[in-house]
């Protein structure tokens, strides 16, 4: 600790006003306030004692996103050993074969004994995720860096928690590029453009995620192969995307217990696995276990809102039940109560780290709960009523996005007019 | 019938959101989209103009200008077809709402009358009135239908230019770049709002 402070100090006089490389300040800041508080305080005028600043706060969402982390990676190679185990293709990528170099040579009958150690499926999993989480970092960090540089502002914790959401919203199997590509343009268009972390108007990794989402539809839509394993042949598509094109007649929910698709045997998803996150899909969205753990670091420590939660789940639960009510002869998802659609797909990592995101949603308390109705009830009729997107969530926080800052002004006249009345009176 | 109505209202309002789909009706919406109170006014003001000119324009083209549209008045007309000169006439009618419209905001709100300077008048060149009445022809609808459709896009239009004017007002505060401030700013995030209403691109109603 000593040795770094002492590092830090004595670098510093090169990035200070007339040192040599006094254009980088933005990048000695950066490191200096991460690894240390800053020694400077406010001189003169009013300034706000609370020592929940941007830092911790960012920190504490970077805490409460480490079981999804840890449970991503995990799943993520669990998924590809079951599926070879199952007789998919090996991936024929410079992973599998770092994988194959520790762990040996992959065959169907070696997969599902790998399967059953946690070790493998996670070293599998962490071998998939590092490269999507370095092209993420790097990329995004270069653009971040770059505007803070030109621009004269600090580069912020605000990059560190988005560079941690962008990796876990993507499928294993996508190409760097489109990593890079996809931050890069949540942070310059979405975030930098706006003038930088906390005057962003839509949720930076949902930006980045909704640009590769119509750019390179083949890749991220949910219909294609979100396992990591061999090129086409194999379908692991997730469930939310095989039930919308799905007959009504061959689906049954069995309670709390389990679905079942398609006829005699078909495909069978127990509702306990949705909910630990053994299923496919992005990275880091299958679990609704470890985003509930994270919801309780965030409501403990009140850097999330409850009422954008609370209002999401009632919009959701509110909303699955009016259209269970209607129901319908052709689209299977009418049917599908609001418990499954709480543990597909992104629900539940949407409704945690990014529809609580502070800068994005409501500011208001009565605004947030009207906001967070906005998405539970939009995710539902989406990924019902629109054909186009089996997975509904990250357009539903999108839109509510556009619509937070009305709420806003809503609650404030109100509570303008009210005093004004309160004045009189 | 109820059913296909409120399709029909779903979709002019969202899925075909004037100024987020079709990008129709941009110049005032970038420009009236300073304040939320302004917005309002000119949502306002859209949704009328839209509500009585779809359907008065479906009625002159159904027993006016559309083939064939003067048997009515004797069978030798059977072969007139005066759909040439919709556009002219669709125009006439927009701006006679306007001009309606006008006046009325001038005799009770004259706040909101000055507030929306220019573009009141210009609202009868707003693209997205005279798209909505050249949809209807399009689309055959009748005179139910395109009362439904004017009221629905109208109100999708407004919607959208509301939802801008609060953003902005959020963003006064905002370091947005020199080079983007005002409309560039305003230009990229309309780009980013229309992948926000893409959320109903595809909706088949």
């Amino acid at each position: 600790m000593q040795f770094l402070r002492n590092t830090l100090d004595k670098v510093e006089h090169h990035f200070e006003k007339g040192g040599k490389l006094e254009s980088m300040y933005a990048l000695y800041e950066m490191g200096d306030t991460f690894l240390f508080t800053p020694g400077s305080v406010t001189k003169k005028g009013a300034h706000v004692r609370d020592s929940l600043d941007l830092k911790r706060m960012m920190i504490t969402v970077g805490i409460a996103l480490q079981p999804v982390i840890l449970m991503a990676q995990w799943n993520t190679g669990n998924q590809a050993l079951s599926a070879i185990a199952s007789g998919a293709p090996v991936r024929d990528d410079l992973q599998m074969s770092l994988f194959q170099a520790i762990f040996g040579e992959l065959s169907a009958s070696a997969a599902a004994d790998m399967q059953t150690s946690v070790i493998a499926s996670f070293v599998l999993g962490l071998i998939y995720f590092v490269p999507v989480f370095l092209a993420t970092q790097v990329a995004g960090g270069i653009c971040e860096a770059g505007f803070s540089i030109v621009r004269k502002h600090e580069i912020n914790e605000g990059f560190l928690v988005t560079g941690m959401l962008f990796p876990l919203i993507l499928p294993p199997t996508i190409p760097l590029w489109q990593v890079a590509l996809g931050i890069m343009f949540g942070v310059i268009v979405g975030k930098e453009m706006f003038g930088g972390t906390g005057m962003n108007v839509l949720n930076v990794a949902l930006t980045g995620r909704a640009f590769l989402f119509f750019a390179y539809p083949a890749q991220i839509s949910g219909d294609k192969v979100w396992q990591a394993v061999g090129p086409d042949g194999y379908s692991g598509a997730t469930w939310l995307a095989k039930a919308a094109s799905a007959d009504p007649a061959t689906i049954t929910y069995n309670g709390l217990d389990s679905a079942v698709m398609g006829e005699g045997a078909g495909m069978t998803l127990s509702w306990m696995d949705a909910f630990l996150g053994m299923v496919p899909g992005s990275m880091g969205e299958t679990s609704a276990l470890a985003c509930l753990l994270g919801a309780g670091i965030l409501l403990a420590t009140r850097i999330g809102a409850w009422q954008t939660m609370l209002g999401v789940v009632a919009g959701t639960a509110l909303t699955a039940i009016g259209l269970n009510a209607i129901g319908s002869d052709t689209n299977a998802m009418f049917a599908m109560p609001f418990w499954w659609h709480m543990v597909l797909g992104g629900w539940a990592f949407g409704m945690v780290f990014m529809a609580t995101d502070p800068v994005t949603s409501s500011f208001s308390a009565k605004a947030k709960l009207g906001y967070g109705l906005g998405i539970g009830i939009l995710v539902v009729l989406v990924r019902v009523v629109n054909p186009a997107y089996p997975e509904g969530m990250m357009l539903a926080i999108l839109f509510m996005n556009l619509f937070a800052p009305l709420l806003d002004h809503f609650v404030i006249q109100a509570n303008i007019k009210r005093r004004i009345a309160r004045h009189e009176a | 019938m109820l059913e296909s109505y409120l399709s029909l209202f779903a979709k002019a309002t969202f899925v075909e959101n004037m100024a987020l789909a079709f990008f129709l009706g941009m110049c005032s919406f970038l420009a009236v989209s300073k304040k939320v109170e302004t917005a309002i006014g000119l949502g306002g003001a859209v949704i009328f103009v839209l509500a009585v000119t779809c359907p008065a324009n479906q009625v002159i083209h159904e027993y006016l200008l559309r083939e064939g549209a003067l048997a009515w008045i004797s069978p030798e007309l059977a072969e007139v077809d005066l759909s040439f000169l919709n556009f002219l006439v669709f125009i006439g009618t927009i701006a006679a709402m306007v001009q309606i419209v006008e006046m009325v905001l001038d005799r009770y709100s004259p706040s909101l009358y000055a507030a929306l300077g220019v573009f009141l008048p210009l609202i009868a060149v707003n693209c997205a009135i005279l798209g909505a009445s050249l949809f209807m022809v399009e689309r055959d609808y009748n005179f139910g239908e395109s009362l439904v459709y004017g009221l629905g896009s109208g109100i999708g239009w407004a919607l959208a230019v509301i939802a801008l004017a609060a953003i902005r007002e959020r963003m006064r505060y905002s370091n947005v770049p020199p080079a983007l401030r005002g409309l560039g700013i305003t230009f990229i995030l309309t780009g980013l709002m229309a992948i926000g209403f893409m959320a109903f691109a595809g909706i088949q109603l």
